[in-house]
């Protein structure tokens, strides 16, 4: 039996486990509001909110139904707009936001919009603009051109806000909104923005959904959570590649599934290496006190990748057996050299893992339970490019990433510190932020940086995520300066095979694995 | 005003298709389509699929009791193929089962034995093989040979511009259900409810008063579901009829894409002349439009290409030609601006490409040649022109000269980011360019009780249009919006309609309205007259809920008037009809005046591209914007500003995208990419052109929802603008404007 809430329902269900959330909300219960616009987490219109039992408290995210087992709602509470309406047919603060600005016109996306902003409301993040218009990266609308939505979240962050009491005072509404995209998550920096416990800018839910809500956690805790069955066919994370690649059969495979294991969820810093559990997903990297100490750009890097309510599923387990060629976190963990240990204890180095296209160096009975990399020290730079189609919410044509250790040499005019602060800060994590994904490149005054470690990677250019060996051996020993990296191109070019397909030529993505590998040194050295 | 359907749109109580609460015994449709894009059909094997779980039949074009045939202007597009397949995703047969899962495990257990043929996919080669699906069309203004030879300058080039895929929200889907003594009645997200009548009743071999067709709204339209909606209720409505079952098919996204068309790919040649003063002096453009495997709406979306080939220019001396080019694709349809878009992207290149070779900036050409009031256009009609007055108006409020001073400042002082500027005027003529298309029916009830029903021809799919007819009624009878209640479109109540389209649908459909209204607000004040002791009618009106006596309210209210009016026996009903007056248009001479009036506007489009990467965004969209006098600002800046974001979408990231063997590649929402809300302007301001000057359009407030698409068109020059300043890498007029192309054009020449 699977036990969770929905809405304000206690459900007790034998449907199959991999049965998903969105058919069971409208074709089992009825909930016609929430919509089907393409079955592959890439629209938003089926998005509902997941509340987990955390410390006592319940925790709310944003997912897409279509790509959620029913498994994975087991022992939380589901969402949907009919479980947000309040009773009297009057509107959420969210609602109404949405109706004074216009923020609706065909209808047929406005319910996952509801429900993003739903979730950004009742969270523990701070209220700005900027993190209002992040909770909807993952909605698509097709008729407003998102202005009059832009409008709403804004006004939203006030509404919620205000009603507490305490907000600060509320610059000029105008100029916010056309700063929405530039600001950066917030002043305080990534951890404010991303759940720092700042107190006074937070909604209290009781003004956004209804009364009984209060008393959900308590009934939680009162459910069976039912222990992932021992199926055989599949190790399902969270579903959100395989109901893309084989939505019909996979409702009907007897599947294990692993989403909240919490054994397999935990990042820890054991002082000389970090280990994370397979199930983590990308939100819990980006929220992980241990990651963003590590990585000074985590949230700009991380927003690169899909979406807020698919960051919220996706597990790195499921990213790396996966074994596309472009995902994004095997990518960015091969760079890092990682390794991986498998539920029978073997462990192996990830860029083994690939032999060929989606051919991998492991049982049928062998799942990633941990990933394990050493923690770098302060001579770590690390950064990562992704360019495709549209700057988010998208698939790259070509993601690479690059860890170094270097050895600096102060040379005339440089100062230690101004280096860490511009890969920092200088380049302002804009949301929207194509000329501020970057520091422009600026050849400074000669500096000396000698390479000590170096792993670079890459996707899209081959029929495995890549590890170039080639490349960083070349690196290793050498001075960054152009000519080594006019040379460790030349090494790159030979390693990869690129193919043309839908994401781009093969011509074009050789030309773009070039201008990302630059950009790496740009971005960590200002050298071109 | 806010649209009236907004509490049920937040609340997600507003009904779709895929909304409608089912009747027992309900089957649902899965269509088996061609998997290649051209091909002999030899043989089609069903059995594995017949005796699949569920499966109550499975359908092929032998078992149709009509005609194989939903073509709506020309008869050639067979519901399902029989001897040959024209495209890959044309539907070949259909299953049904009494579950969607069980329908479409049925039909991947179908094949068919297709001899593979040459697929045609380039429209050049089309044309060059005759293959053309209506003669070509051309227009022509003065003599473009003697022309060309007075010009100072003269430049010729090609542009391609790619098609577009509609990606309404909302897929397409139909459900049919068996009326009495074999009539069907069809609920069809089509925004042609009348279409998809006919397309029923030819397949069904029924009479169109044997068929009802229902639309309660559409989650997106854009033009996708104008004809694209005939095949999906033709089958369910087969279906229906060979089994005497209610029949559903909502189709999943991959279907959706594969199978329907798109905005029309184009290529064209141009030649532009001008003289020393920038003026153009003659243009020459041949288009070939890539309309796919049959007619379609080709042929008409190929007309307004022509009608709109110069833009918001004078052009004394034009001559262009169109060819309707069949090739293997889907039939590629209506999308907002509906071949009008296409047709200003290859004149603004054509101006561009001079301003790169005469050293000037394209805006001070497009200035030169804006059209003036009593300039004549290349087919006719005479312009009552707002295209100055826009661009100065636009000018003076967003400062063309400084905002391009800004970003050249910007560039020197940036390696790679560079910053573009572009301007972007925009002429729309608003009436179907076919002009007996240019008539709606509105029936309007008034109920004893003082509320009104309203039911018109038009289609509300986010545009608003049910907001504008409710006004329409509410200002009539001097009554709160919320006494007017809009119904369903529905055949029945409204026959014989127009689809909801060329952004003309408030228009028509409000003219009627209003007509209709009118009457009835007549005969009721007939009956006030004495009873407010009034010496004429003509000092009544209705407002605020009562009767006014030269315009003081008088004790009597609308509902006790109503009831009456009802209790003396007068009619509270009224279906009244309009008709666009004073268009005509003739093929024979290409001359004539096709439309109520022109929309004008022009938009100042800035971009910054990051020339390390390929990447850009875009700075901001500045418009001045002719609405007429807006009835609904709401409304109308919605429809401008999603407008801009999906004429910018076109122009940059929306790529769709065939392989050789004519398959789609670009075909879910992780291929194929519509503006998210990081792809947006980041600032869109819009200033609104007030003018006095009478039109035609529903309480002078003109059409809004097709023209500030083609603002968009600014991105795409905008952005060549700004790769200028890194690198000058000319690269060929060739939208949309993708990432890669941008860094191929600066890294691979």
């Amino acid at each position: 039996m699977n036990q969770f809430i929905l809405n304000n329902e206690d459900i007790d269900t034998n449907l199959p486990a991999g049965t998903t959330v969105l058919d069971f909300v409208r074709y089992h219960k009825n909930l016609k509001g929430t919509k089907i616009g393409c079955r592959e987490g890439d629209c938003g219109a089926c998005t509902i909110l997941v509340g987990e039992l955390r410390d006592d408290k319940v925790r709310y995210r944003t997912m897409t139904s279509c790509l959620m087992p029913l498994a994975n709602a087991s022992g939380k509470h589901i969402v949907t707009i009919e479980g947000v309406n309040p009773s009297n047919n009057s509107l959420t603060p969210v609602q109404q936001a949405m109706v004074d600005e216009s923020g609706t016109q065909c209808g047929f996306c406005t319910v996952g919009f509801v429900m993003s902003l739903t979730g950004f409301s009742i969270d523990d993040v701070a209220k700005t603009p900027a993190m209002a218009v992040s909770s909807i990266d993952g909605n698509i609308c097709r008729c407003t051109g998102y202005k009059s939505i832009e409008r709403a979240a804004v006004k939203l962050c006030d509404a919620v806000t205000a009603r507490h009491g305490d907000a600060p005072a509320i610059e000029n509404p105008k100029s916010k909104i056309q700063n929405v995209q530039d600001s950066p998550p917030s002043e305080g920096g990534v951890s404010a923005a991303l759940g720092g416990r700042g107190g006074s800018l937070f909604a209290r839910p009781e003004n956004v959904v209804p009364e009984y809500f209060s008393r959900i956690a308590e009934r939680l805790t009162q459910i069976q959570v039912r222990p992932p069955k021992g199926g055989t066919q599949n190790i399902v994370g969270g579903g959100t590649d395989i109901y893309v690649q084989r939505p019909d059969e996979i409702v009907e495979t007897d599947s294990t599934h692993v989403f909240y294991d919490e054994t397999l969820r935990d990042i820890a810093d054991n002082g000389v290496t970090i280990e994370i559990g397979a199930s983590t997903t990308v939100t819990d990297l980006l929220e992980s006190p241990v990651m963003q100490s590590i990585f000074p750009n985590l949230y700009k890097h991380l927003k690169l990748v899909s979406s807020t309510p698919i960051r919220n599923m996706a597990t790195l387990g499921g990213n790396f057996v996966n074994a596309s060629p472009i995902g994004d976190m095997t990518v960015w963990f091969l760079a890092l050299d990682a390794d991986i240990i498998f539920n029978n204890g073997r462990e192996m180095p990830l860029r083994k893992l690939y032999i060929d296209y989606k051919k991998l160096a492991k049982t049928d009975q062998e799942f990633i339970k941990t990933i394990r990399f050493k923690k770098p020290g302060e001579d770590f730079r690390f950064n990562f490019e992704k360019v495709c189609k549209r700057t988010y919410l998208d698939i790259a044509s070509v993601n690479t990433a690059i860890s170094l250790t270097v050895e600096a040499t102060p040379g005339p005019g440089w100062v230690p510190p101004a280096l860490s602060e511009a890969n920092s800060k200088n380049s302002p994590p804009s949301e929207g932020g194509v000329a501020a994904a970057s520091a422009d490149g600026v050849v400074l005054s000669p500096v000396d940086y000698k390479i000590i470690t170096a792993h670079v990677s890459c996707g899209g250019v081959a029929p495995i995520p890549m590890y170039l060996k080639e490349t960083s051996d070349f690196l290793r020993g050498q001075m960054v300066n152009p000519e080594t990296i006019a040379d460790a191109n030349e090494v790159m070019q030979a390693e990869i095979s690129p193919i043309s397909d839908v994401r781009g030529s093969a011509g074009y993505k050789r030309l773009l694995l070039r201008q990302l590998f630059r950009a790496h040194f740009i971005e960590l050295f200002r050298i071109d | 005003m806010k649209n009236i359907d907004s509490k049920s749109h937040v609340r997600g109580e507003s009904v779709y298709l895929d909304d409608i609460p089912l009747v027992q015994g309900t089957l649902y449709a899965c269509v088996f389509d061609s998997p290649v894009a051209h091909g002999k059909l030899r043989s089609i094997d069903t059995t594995e699929a017949e005796i699949s779980e569920g499966v109550v039949r499975v359908i092929t074009a032998k078992d149709l009791v009509g005609e194989n045939q939903i073509g709506g202007i020309i008869p050639d597009e067979p519901l399902l193929a029989d001897d040959e397949v024209h495209f890959q995703g044309m539907p070949i047969a259909i299953v049904l089962a009494t579950s969607e899962e069980l329908a479409r495990k049925a039909a991947k257990k179908i094949s068919a034995d297709i001899e593979p043929l040459e697929p045609v996919l380039d429209p050049r080669i089309a044309a060059a093989n005759g293959d053309l699906i209506v003669p070509p069309k051309i227009f022509k203004l003065g003599d473009t040979e003697a022309a060309f030879e007075r010009c100072d300058h003269v430049y010729k080039g090609r542009a391609e511009v790619n098609g577009q895929e509609h990606l309404y929200i909302e897929t397409q889907g139909a459900y049919a259900l068996p009326t009495e003594n074999g009539g069907l009645r069809v609920y069809s997200s089509t925004q042609g409810p009348t279409a998809v009548q006919r397309a029923v009743c030819r397949v069904t071999g029924l009479a169109m008063h044997e068929v009802e067709v229902d639309v309660q709204r559409l989650g997106g339209g854009f033009g996708g579901k104008e004809d694209q909606a005939n095949a999906w209720a033709a089958i369910c409505a087969v279906g229906s009829q060979l089994t005497k079952r209610p029949v559903k098919y909502a189709l999943h996204r991959m279907e959706d894409m594969r199978m329907t068309g798109k905005r029309h790919p184009y290529s064209a040649d141009y030649k532009i002349g001008l003289d020393k003063d920038l003026k153009i002096v003659a243009y020459e453009a041949t288009f070939y439009q890539n309309a796919g495997a049959s007619a379609d709406l080709s042929p008409p979306v190929l007309e307004r290409t022509l009608f709109h080939c110069t833009n918001s220019y004078y052009v004394p001396n034009v001559s262009a030609t169109a060819y309707c080019c069949r090739t293997h694709l889907p039939p590629n349809t209506a999308f907002r601006g509906f071949g009008g878009p296409q047709g200003m992207f290859v004149i603004e290149s054509a101006i561009v490409h001079a301003a790169d070779a005469l050293g000037v900036k394209p805006s001070d050409i497009q200035r030169a040649n804006l059209i003036e009031n009593g300039d004549e256009f290349p087919y006719g009609q005479i312009a009552e022109s707002d295209a100055i007055t826009t661009w100065t108006q636009g000018d003076k409020k967003y400062d063309f000269a400084s905002l391009q001073r800004e970003a050249d400042e910007f560039n020197a002082s940036s390696k790679y980011f560079k910053k573009g500027v572009a301007m972007m005027p925009v002429c729309f003529g608003i009436s179907f360019t076919k002009t007996p298309m240019n008539q709606a029916r509105s029936l309007v009830h008034v109920y004893t009780d003082g509320s009104i029903a309203v039911s018109t021809g038009a289609v509300e799919m986010g545009q608003g249009v049910n907001t504008k007819m409710a006004q329409v009624a509410a200002e009539m009878f001097g009554l709160p919006i919320e006494k007017v209640r809009l119904h369903t479109t529905n055949t029945l109540r409204i026959a014989n309609t127009s689809p909801t389209a060329a952004s003309a649908a408030a228009d028509l459909n409000g003219k009627a309205t209003q007509l209709a209204c009118e009457a009835i607000r007549d005969r009721l004040l007939e009956i006030a007259q004495p009873l407010v002791e009034a010496e004429s009618v003509d000092d009544l009106s209705l407002s605020d809920g009562y009767v006014h006596r030269n315009g003081e309210r008088t004790s009597l209210d609308f509902k006790t008037l109503v009831m009456d009016a009802h209790l003396q026996r007068v009619n509270l009903s009224e279906h009244a009809h309009y008709a666009t007056p004073g268009i005509n248009f003739d093929w024979e001479t290409a001359r004539g005046h096709p439309f109520a009036y022109h929309v004008y506007g022009t938009a100042i489009v800035g971009v910054t591209v990051d020339c390390l990467r390929g990447r850009y965004e875009i700075d901001y969209v500045k418009c001045c914007h002719d609405f007429g006098s807006s009835m609904n600002t709401s409304v109308d800046y919605g429809q401008i500003e999603g407008g801009i974001v999906q004429g910018i979408g076109w122009m940059t990231i929306e790529e769709v995208f065939y392989d050789d063997s004519g398959k789609l590649r670009s075909n879910a929402l992780s291929t194929y990419k519509v503006p998210d809300i990081y792809s947006i302007p980041k600032e869109i301001a819009i200033l609104p052109l007030e003018t006095s000057r009478e039109n035609l359009a529903v309480f002078n407030s003109k059409a809004v929802g097709e023209p500030p698409l083609m603002y968009g068109i600014g991105a795409y020059f905008a952005i060549r603008q700004a790769m200028d300043s890194y690198k000058k890498s000319s690269p060929p007029f060739d939208a949309p404007f993708t990432a890669e192309k941008v860094l191929m054009s600066l890294y691979e020449k």
